[in-house]
């Protein structure tokens, strides 16, 4: 039995971990990877203490402080379950059961899927999530990105100089996101805005060679290579069943990172806490920890 | 003896970067291929992996899809 388990391991997990290390818990990290969302962010200049770092980097540095301290990372693991039995906490994952007398979950976002046909045959076969990765692979190609948010806009200006054209497909009325990246959008030739647009399939062969698209009423197919998915992101959170969320499926915290089941905390951008920032999911990260070390202090465990 | 490890990378990829930065923590000889200036090398990584997304790892021509950490230390034997 463990002390404190701790879900996850972007910039709240670590953290988290790094406390618990230092407080001496008997300790156990459970996730799918290091670095979480921060991992795969481009340039980060917000992060005191660094006026410039790359997300790879700043999630190499959090791994490394971490393995600073005599901390078991289980790694490619991906938590299912998650209950109280009496006072233990049950943390059930694809590999093993675990049980602890407290857990943080600290297990971040995902990028939203679209949901419609085609989605999980052609991704990575054309269809990506991941522009800033990927979009190299389009040189001269003819491309969607859809969304309508900052986003979006951030890949179809990475793709402006690599691909032929590139149609943002925005669900919405208007685009929104910052007003200095919409005109840098509005004014790229190679890029086509289309408003009131929905996606309702992705098509192709082996490779993706088109996307199905409703606008005014009309719906056809536009022949395009490439597939960039920028709508958003959604809480990793599924697993917590007993734990209450609000309408976006985000953990509910107090101020203290406590959740609605006494023993279970969580942190950072899988909760409720009001901006999503490297830096507020670090120090919420830190936060849980001192929490759940009271906790276990009350319960003289 | 050193297995032949080639990787298909892009420079922006963050899980490129911490694929090659893996492989050289670990005293891994590798050849980097940037298929976003290389049409040709672009093709050949889709030939060999049936899909888009980098990095792509061929250790003795065993394809490896993304910064599998699991996979990529069994194929190297590490």
């Amino acid at each position: 039995m463990y002390d404190l388990i701790i879900i996850g391991a972007g910039p709240a997990g670590i953290t988290a971990g790094v406390y618990a290390a230092r407080k001496n818990m008997d300790l156990l990290v459970v996730t799918g990877d290091i670095g979480g969302q921060a991992a795969v962010s481009g340039d980060i200049e917000n992060y005191t203490g660094y006026q410039f770092i790359t997300g790879p980097e700043l999630a190499a540095k959090f791994e490394e402080h971490i393995h600073n301290y005599a901390v078991t990372v289980k790694e490619n693991e991906s938590v299912r379950e998650l209950r109280k039995s009496g006072d233990k906490v049950i943390v059930v994952s694809d590999k093993e059961t675990y049980e602890a007398r407290s857990v943080i979950i600290a297990s971040g976002k995902r990028s939203r899927e679209l949901n419609v046909p085609g989605e999980k045959e052609f991704k990575n076969k054309g269809l990506t999530y991941c522009a800033t990765c990927d979009a190299p692979l389009f040189r001269g190609k003819d491309v969607a990105v859809i969304g309508g948010g900052n986003s979006a806009l951030d890949a179809v200006l990475q793709l402006t100089k690599i691909a032929r054209s590139i149609y943002l497909i925005n669900i919405n009325p208007a685009l929104g996101g910052d007003a200095v990246m919409r005109q840098k959008v509005l004014g790229s030739p190679n890029a086509k805005v289309l408003n009131n647009a929905q996606t309702t399939a992705i098509t192709g062969d082996s490779m993706v060679s088109g996307i199905r698209v409703k606008c005014d009423g009309r719906e056809e197919v536009l022949p395009v290579q490439g597939i960039f998915v920028e709508i958003g992101l959604v809480p990793n959170s599924d697993f917590a069943k007993d734990i209450e969320k609000n309408d976006l499926g985000e953990i509910k915290i107090n101020c203290r990172n406590e959740t609605n089941i006494p023993g279970i905390f969580a942190a950072g951008d899988v909760t409720d806490v009001p901006e999503k920032q490297i830096i507020i999911a670090a120090g919420e990260g830190s936060k849980a920890c001192l929490s759940a070390f009271r906790y276990l202090a009350e319960h003289r465990f | 003896m050193a297995k032949n490890v080639r990787i298909y990378s892009t420079p922006t990829c963050p899980w490129c970067i911490r694929t090659k930065q893996f492989l050289k923590d670990n005293n891994v000889v590798f050849e980097d291929v940037d298929v976003s200036g290389d049409q040709q090398a672009a093709e050949e990584m889709v030939r060999k992996s049936g899909q888009m997304g980098v990095p792509v790892l061929d250790i003795e021509g065993e394809i490896i899809v993304g910064f599998d950490k699991d996979r990529i230390k069994k194929a190297l034997g590490i």
